[in-house]
């Protein structure tokens, strides 16, 4: 369970220039609900994304993940966090472009010191799980947009994490391949019972969420209802 | 995963691995290159000084030839000590028109005059000498030939023009000129027979016969350069007309030294004076110290007791007479030291910018990868990892393409002349007979060639200097290219798409 308090993030950018990212936010956020995050550009959704995947530390306030309070922990144990944890899926896809989906999905349990078979193995899985069983030994470029991000999600979900954060995991699928990325999200979310924030541009990805937020000028609002 | 992910970067960013390895391969090579051609010429400066000053020799001492004074020349006797051919009018055989001359004589070598060798006590007086020697350095020319008769104004013609040096023969009965005559000249060196630590005997070796031993002193007995025996048809046993005197040739021997310490033909020191007319003169006296460190001490004392003299020490020797060899050596460790640390530092920078720029564009990678949990520890390791391999490959080509530039340096084997020359031509017949007057161009240049062949020699410690180079380029790029990958933030895996 998440838990923010009072949770501001600030950015000193160039000339000293302050922006607020975040601006006090104050949320709990059960295991295994599946929350989608909508709101404007420069809204703050990427910046929160970040605290909770234990990316970035906050200017103030209080996040815990479990009861482990994020903003106190060292970089060594913020990254024993995301290794153990919490899997990332990006609007990018972000594969490594020289290795084979495979290998690309074995990265994900190297800090893990899974023993080299055994890593093989499980990436094998999780690739058959997101219906990539043939394409093991492709390069990223040899994959169309949606089974990259299948790759992804092997990735994300290889090491078996509690959190899944999504930052617009279907921005860049057309309409038929994001729903079929949409339905494998929720099949994984619920086969095991993942924690899974999501955000997106996309109301209609949005909707299919059991709680959804909106951020705006660093402030979140509680859309669900609407 | 370390292995597999460098192995698909290396072969998957193929042109950035060329171009680091390509860089770091021709530095590597030129290192090699320049390392190994330090050594080869340093040994062959070295083995040319050995051959040169002979074995043990510290110091040498000798006299500065007079310059020759003006007015000299036109008296047909060159420079002190000089040959000159003294045909009378009725010398030698006269039939059928022609006259037959042979006259063969002993004296000082051009450029060398002699001193008293009074100078020999006083050296090995003096304080940490160890052993000192005296050598008497000759040339041996003999005429032969036959010349027509001419009448009174051809022959005053002739002698007239002789003077000047440079007039070819002329006029025969025939009026093509009918002359036929041969001039030959070796070098002899009168030496102590009874010393060989030191002096030209310390460079010689037996060949045949036997060697000149302390019972020579006195004797009409001589060695001959097995080289110059083989040329001019001498054996052991044979007799040798040297000046007026007959030698008898008791063996033959191969010199390791060169014209400063060797000669064609070696007789004691004694009947070499005797034979040339220089009684107790002496051309050169070779001395070694007790100990280097006293070599300095020694040369100023010896110039204090003997002030006309000229005192070398090896080391000043070594600048001035190794000539274009001790050049070609400071050309090759200055011009290779700098073009090395040049495109060392070239090859370096290469790798530095390449592995950096690869690292900005791999941002979203290395993010990516620590949001997914890897250390810095990792990430710097990959990237350091990634240059080292890159500059190892290249340390490999390097090492190819260094050992074939090695192999074609020693196979040519380009040669480096480190030459002290002095210059006689033109000097040595001035003035002969009228017919005669045709030599003045035959030079008879006196030539301490040490011309030695430039190998690069390929030795371990060359392998070792390659590799470490790589190595530490290897490792320069990949701390600086990890270093940049470490600070970036994890966040960077989000950031806008570019
Ligand atoms: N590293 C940073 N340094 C300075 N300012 C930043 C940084 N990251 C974000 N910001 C600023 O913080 C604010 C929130 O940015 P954030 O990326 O969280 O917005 P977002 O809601 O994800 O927008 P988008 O929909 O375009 O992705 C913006 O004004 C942005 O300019
Ligand atoms: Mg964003």
């Amino acid at each position: 369970m998440y838990t923010l308090t009072d949770l501001t993030k600030t950015y000193t950018g160039k000339r000293q220039a302050r922006v607020t990212a975040l601006d006090s936010v104050s949320i709990t956020i059960p295991d295994g609900e599946f929350v989608s995050i909508q709101g404007p550009t420069g809204g703050g959704k990427s910046t929160l994304l970040q605290l909770l995947g234990a990316l970035d530390r906050p200017t103030s306030g209080s996040l815990s993940l479990g009861g482990t309070d994020i903003a106190t922990l060292k970089e060594r144990e913020l990254g024993r966090l995301r290794a153990d944890d919490i899997g990332f899926v990006f609007q990018g896809f972000n594969l490594i472009p020289t290795l084979t989906a495979q290998e690309n999905v074995e990265t994900a349990l190297v800090p893990q010191h899974v023993a080299a078979d055994e890593r093989r193995q499980r990436a094998r899985e999780a690739l058959e799980s997101v219906g990539l069983g043939e394409r093991t030994d492709h390069l990223p470029s040899e994959l169309s947009g949606g089974q990259q991000q299948r790759v992804a999600i092997a990735r994300a979900l290889v090491k078996r994490p509690t959190v899944l954060l999504a930052d617009e995991p279907t921005g860049n699928l057309d309409e038929h391949t994001r729903d079929e990325i949409m339905a494998l999200l929720e099949s994984q979310w619920k086969d095991r019972g993942l924690t899974m924030i999501l955000v997106t541009h996309d109301s209609a990805v949005a909707r299919r969420a059991q709680r959804r937020l909106r951020l705006a000028g660093g402030h979140v609002q509680d859309i669900t209802a609407a | 995963m370390f292995g597999s992910y460098l192995r698909r970067e290396l072969l998957g960013r193929r042109k950035n691995t060329i171009i680091i390895a390509a860089g770091m391969a021709l530095a590597v090579a030129l290192v090699m290159l320049v390392t190994s051609l330090t050594a080869g010429v340093r040994a062959a400066q070295a083995e040319a000084l050995e051959s040169v000053y002979g074995v043990g020799t510290d110091i040498t001492v000798t006299t500065t030839p007079a310059a020759p004074e003006e007015g000299q020349e036109g008296e047909g006797g060159g420079g002190p000590g000089g040959a000159q051919f003294d045909f009378g009018a009725n010398d030698g055989e006269e039939s059928d028109g022609t006259t037959s001359l042979s006259q063969s004589m002993l004296s000082a070598d051009r450029g060398t005059e002699t001193f008293s060798a009074d100078a020999l006590t006083t050296v090995l007086g003096v304080d940490n000498v160890s052993s000192a020697t005296a050598t008497l350095a000759l040339t041996n020319t003999s005429f032969d030939g036959e010349i027509p008769q001419m009448s009174e104004d051809q022959q005053e013609q002739g002698s007239a023009e002789g003077q000047g040096g440079g007039t070819p023969p002329q006029g025969g009965p025939d009026g093509a000129g009918g002359s036929s005559f041969s001039v030959d000249s070796f070098t002899v060196l009168g030496v102590d027979p009874s010393v060989s630590d030191i002096g030209p005997l310390s460079s010689v070796t037996l060949a045949d016969g036997r060697l000149l031993t302390a019972d020579d002193a006195g004797q009409n007995t001589a060695v001959v350069d097995s080289d110059y025996a083989t040329t001019a048809e001498i054996a052991v046993g044979d007799t040798l007309t040297v000046g007026d005197t007959e030698v008898s040739v008791v063996g033959t021997v191969t010199s390791t030294g060169t014209d400063e310490s060797a000669a064609n033909v070696y007789l004691p020191l004694d009947t070499a004076q005797t034979i040339s007319g220089l009684d107790e003169q002496i051309s050169t006296i070779q001395v070694q110290a007790a100990s280097s460190s006293a070599i300095t001490q020694v040369a100023d004392d010896i110039g204090e007791a003997l002030p006309d003299t000229t005192v070398n020490t090896q080391e000043e020797l070594a600048s001035s007479v190794s000539g274009s060899l001790s050049s070609a050596s400071a050309l090759v460790t200055s011009l290779g030291t700098w073009l090395s640390v040049i495109v060392l530092a070239a090859a370096f920078i290469l790798a530095i910018l390449f592995t950096v720029s690869g690292v900005t564009r791999r941002t979203r990678e290395f993010g990516t990868l620590k949001a997914i949990g890897w250390s810095n520890r990792r990430i710097v390791g990959q990237v350091a990892g990634e240059s080292l391999v890159q500059s190892l490959l290249g340390a490999v080509i390097g090492l190819i393409i260094g050992a074939a530039a090695m192999l074609t340096v020693t196979a040519i084997a380009p040669s480096v002349g480190g030459s002290s020359t002095t210059e006689n031509a033109g000097g040595m017949m001035q003035g002969g007979p009228g017919g005669g007057g045709g030599f003045g161009g035959a030079g008879m240049g006196q030539t301490a060639d040490t011309a030695v062949t430039l190998t690069a020699p390929f030795t371990p410690s060359v392998i070792l200097i390659a590799i470490a180079v790589a190595v530490a380029g290897g490792l320069l790029a990949g701390a600086i290219g990890g270093w940049r990958a470490a600070k970036l933030r994890p966040a960077a895996a989000l950031g806008s798409l570019s």
